[in-house]
């Protein structure tokens, strides 16, 4: 049995485990999720399984998006919502993740404010696992639909330069992403300022690429930018700046909010890309949010076709 | 308890400078005959023949935490006396951060009641505060008279740099050290594991190396102008190490101690690349127990370069001992999430397997090893020396150097399972402990 079938038949934690071959598996699975008018397919293939959506941290987007994907391929959802005076009151996740068990769920997507919280629940609860976000660590499915979303405009991803800029040491989703291109063999550039990168020894724990991929840090926009396909903008939290790691964000606008003038260093048919949800003026400049070079829509049409994929694989007919 | 004849045992006592072939009797919880190996020769006595075994002075533990009074759902005084048996320490020094702190005369004394006939000695440390809070004297004397042999606020620092200087200050005359718990909490606050590399890929916030370094300094620059007794506990940073180092050069009373796991373990354990003799495994996916809060301790697992300075410091001497920091938690503190874990592992019962890789990659003697486990410390904090001497109380341990086993927290006598060594294989197995009248015996010499 391959490495990633034997992860895919458990959890998805996040996306080193999968290796190349795997986020592959994942993205033509995701393929097949999208019909030809561009919607996505709708099935019954996961009737009768529950899907259990914890989510310790609001977040309605990547909530709604992970209820939508499971409910077009037939499946119940179930939000448990636990509001955080109940983890104060000592219902610890592992109690609420054994409860879940016993009333019949089949899998849980998971988000949380700790990294790691998903490895905790995979060894607790013998269903499928998904990770929806864990701290600062991991976002899996939101890595997945942006090389899904890369891989839509330019095929190949091998070689692809990609910036991604603001606040990367805080970002989940910059790391899962960078794993992913790595891995695939793109070649990613991290930059912000230098209280918002870790430090450049993490690129050494970085999973080993077998297609040339790999990842930099700088903090020059100008160099990250320079000759960029992609440039991926983080969301930048305003509590950074009471945190005393920035001296205000209007330092951070000027020097790595993204603007026409700083684009112009792009290669040409370069596109933006955001996580979303954006601070309009922040990270990006507000024109540059629907402009036709902006794949942020596309990104979360791609993000329920991906999550359709993942819960197919766990959960479906071909699993064991 | 009536006769044990140890026969043909290598005995090493740094106390008495002994390192030969020797046979050892014990009669009654005392040290009834040395002499040559295979010189004794009497009846009526267990003989067990220890051809290729360790016979050392029992180990001096600066570091454990008792956890009674107050979180005997942790560990109490009976079990964690189990625990030091198991682990060859016949002297445990007792840290005060239990509920009430061991702050005062009388609770000084509770726990030396308590300890009373459990074989294992039993050494109560005051806090250095009243109630640990850093914010007013603990009455040190009092303590002092009390037994206490050191005073410390472990598990948090003396943040208050004047408290601290008083503290050396006023201790000074009684003679014990002040133990430093060195972290600058500005730096550390709201971080779970080393701040660097491992930290950043694994999203966890760090607590960085600093944080330990600028409170040594700032302890040696107090302890050099006061002329007090300085002990650093648990040093885990290159920083702290080059401060220790240069502070005894200049003569600064200063002596200090690392844990087994720092000397072994690094912050890739964290991420679950679990990988003990060093020999670097490429780090790609996260290990099977990524986030286990079983690595989850403070000072936090570092990272090599780090642990290799630790194990310069003990290999050149700025280190004087090893210390367990036994810190034993039960589930309800660990089961959760990294962040959320509590701090500590449980260490007395895997102290001798982890600290023989010392041994193994060449950094210590198997004397000098002893050493660091049993006369290093008791000089440290100053406690009467107990070698291997006719008529002394027994107090000895018997291990077997070679012997390779498996770290199975189901089975330690500690009621804190909380180690990341589960199912890890381990080289150096203690095999027998007396102290005083109690004798620990392995399965693995039972089963003889």
């Amino acid at each position: 049995m391959t490495q990633t079938t034997r992860t895919l038949a458990r959890a998805l934690l996040d996306v080193d485990a999968l290796g190349a071959e795997g986020i592959e598996e994942v993205l033509e699975e995701a393929g097949q999720m999208r019909g030809e008018d561009g919607r996505p397919v709708r099935s019954r293939e996961l009737a009768g399984q529950i899907v259990a959506n914890l989510f310790y941290e609001a977040s309605t987007r990547t909530r709604v998006s992970f209820e939508i994907a499971a409910r077009n391929l037939g499946a119940e959802v179930v939000n448990v919502q636990p509001s955080g005076s109940s983890i104060t009151k000592g219902e610890s996740l592992v109690d609420t993740v054994r409860t879940l068990e016993s009333l019949g769920a089949d899998a849980i997507v998971i988000r949380h404010s700790e990294a790691g919280a998903p490895y905790l629940v995979s060894r607790h609860f013998d269903g499928a696992v998904v990770n929806a976000g864990d701290g600062l660590h991991a976002h899996p499915t939101q890595a997945l639909l942006d090389l899904l979303t890369m891989r839509d405009r330019f095929g190949e991803l091998r070689g692809l330069r990609v910036a991604i800029v603001g606040d990367v040491s805080h970002s989940r989703v910059a790391r899962s992403t960078t794993i992913g291109l790595v891995l695939l063999g793109a070649h990613v550039r991290l930059c912000g300022p230098r209280t918002l990168l870790p430090p450049d020894g993490w690129l050494e724990y970085l999973p080993r690429s077998e297609r040339g991929g790999g990842a930099v840090q700088t903090t020059s926009l100008a160099e990250a930018l320079e000759g960029a396909q992609v440039v991926m903008a983080l969301r930048m939290q305003r509590e950074r700046q009471t945190g005393g790691l920035l001296p205000g964000l209007r330092e951070f606008v000027r020097d790595y909010g993204l603007d026409r003038e700083k684009l112009s260093r792009l290669a040409p048919g370069a596109v933006v890309m955001h996580p979303g949800p954006v601070n309009e003026g922040v990270e990006l400049a507000p024109e540059l949010i629907v402009a036709k070079d902006s794949l942020i829509g596309r990104q979360v049409a791609n993000g329920v076709f991906v999550r359709m994929a993942v819960l197919r694989m766990l959960l479906g007919g071909e699993r064991g | 308890m009536a006769r044990v004849l140890l026969r043909n045992g290598r005995l090493i006592c740094p106390f008495t400078g002994v390192d030969r072939t020797a046979d050892v009797l014990v009669e009654d919880g005392r040290i009834a005959a040395v002499g040559h190996g295979g010189g004794i020769v009497t009846e009526n006595a267990e003989v067990l023949d220890l051809a290729g075994k360790i016979i050392s002075p029992g180990f001096v533990d600066l570091h454990t935490h008792l956890r009674e009074p107050g979180e005997e759902h942790k560990e109490t005084i009976a079990t964690a006396v189990e625990a030091a048996l198991a682990g060859g320490f016949t002297t445990v020094c007792a840290m005060p951060n239990t509920q009430p702190a061991l702050d005062s005369r009388i609770t000084i004394e509770t726990v030396a009641r308590r300890s009373e006939g459990l074989g294992v000695r039993v050494l109560p440390i005051g806090a250095i505060t009243v109630g640990r809070r850093g914010e007013q004297l603990a009455p040190l004397g009092s303590m002092a008279a009390a037994g206490a042999v050191a005073f410390s606020d472990d598990g948090s620092p003396v943040s208050d740099a004047g408290l601290m200087r008083r503290a050396l200050e006023y201790s000074r005359p009684m003679g014990l050290p002040i133990v430093t718990h060195a972290e600058e909490l500005a730096l550390s606050a709201g971080g779970s594991m080393h701040e660097g590399a491992v930290s950043a890929r694994l999203g966890v916030r760090g607590i960085p190396a600093a944080a330990e370094e600028v409170m040594v300094r700032r302890d040696v620059a107090l302890a050099e102008m006061t002329g007090g007794r300085l002990h650093v506990a648990h040093v885990s940073t290159v920083g702290a190490v080059d401060a220790i180092r240069e502070a005894k050069r200049r003569g600064v009373a200063v002596t200090a101690e690392a844990t087994p796991h720092h000397l072994a373990l690094t912050d890739e354990w964290v991420a679950g690349w679990e990988d003990l003799d060093g020999d670097g495994r490429p780090p790609t996916a996260l290990g099977e127990r990524a986030y286990d809060t079983s690595t989850k301790v403070n000072p936090p697992l570092r990272s090599r370069d780090h642990v290799e300075a630790v194990i310069e410091g003990v290999r050149d001497g700025t280190i004087d001992a090893i210390a367990t920091d036994h810190a034993p938690h039960s589930p309800l503190e660990k089961e959760c999430e990294y962040g959320c874990g509590a701090f500590g592992i449980s260490g007395l019962e895997t102290a001798l397997g982890l600290a023989m890789t010392l041994v193994g990659r060449g950094a210590a003697t198997l004397p000098r090893l002893v050493a660091l486990l049993t006369s290093e410390p008791a000089r440290a904090f100053g406690l009467p020396p107990q070698g291997v001497r006719e008529g002394a109380r027994a107090e000895l341990v018997v291990f077997d150097p070679e012997r390779e086993w498996v770290v199975d927290p189901s089975r330690m006598a500690s009621r804190g399972r909380n180690t990341p060594l589960d199912g890890h294989r381990l080289r150096g197995r203690v095999l027998l402990t007396i102290a005083g009248e109690r004798v620990w015996r392995s399965p693995e010499l039972e089963a003889r």
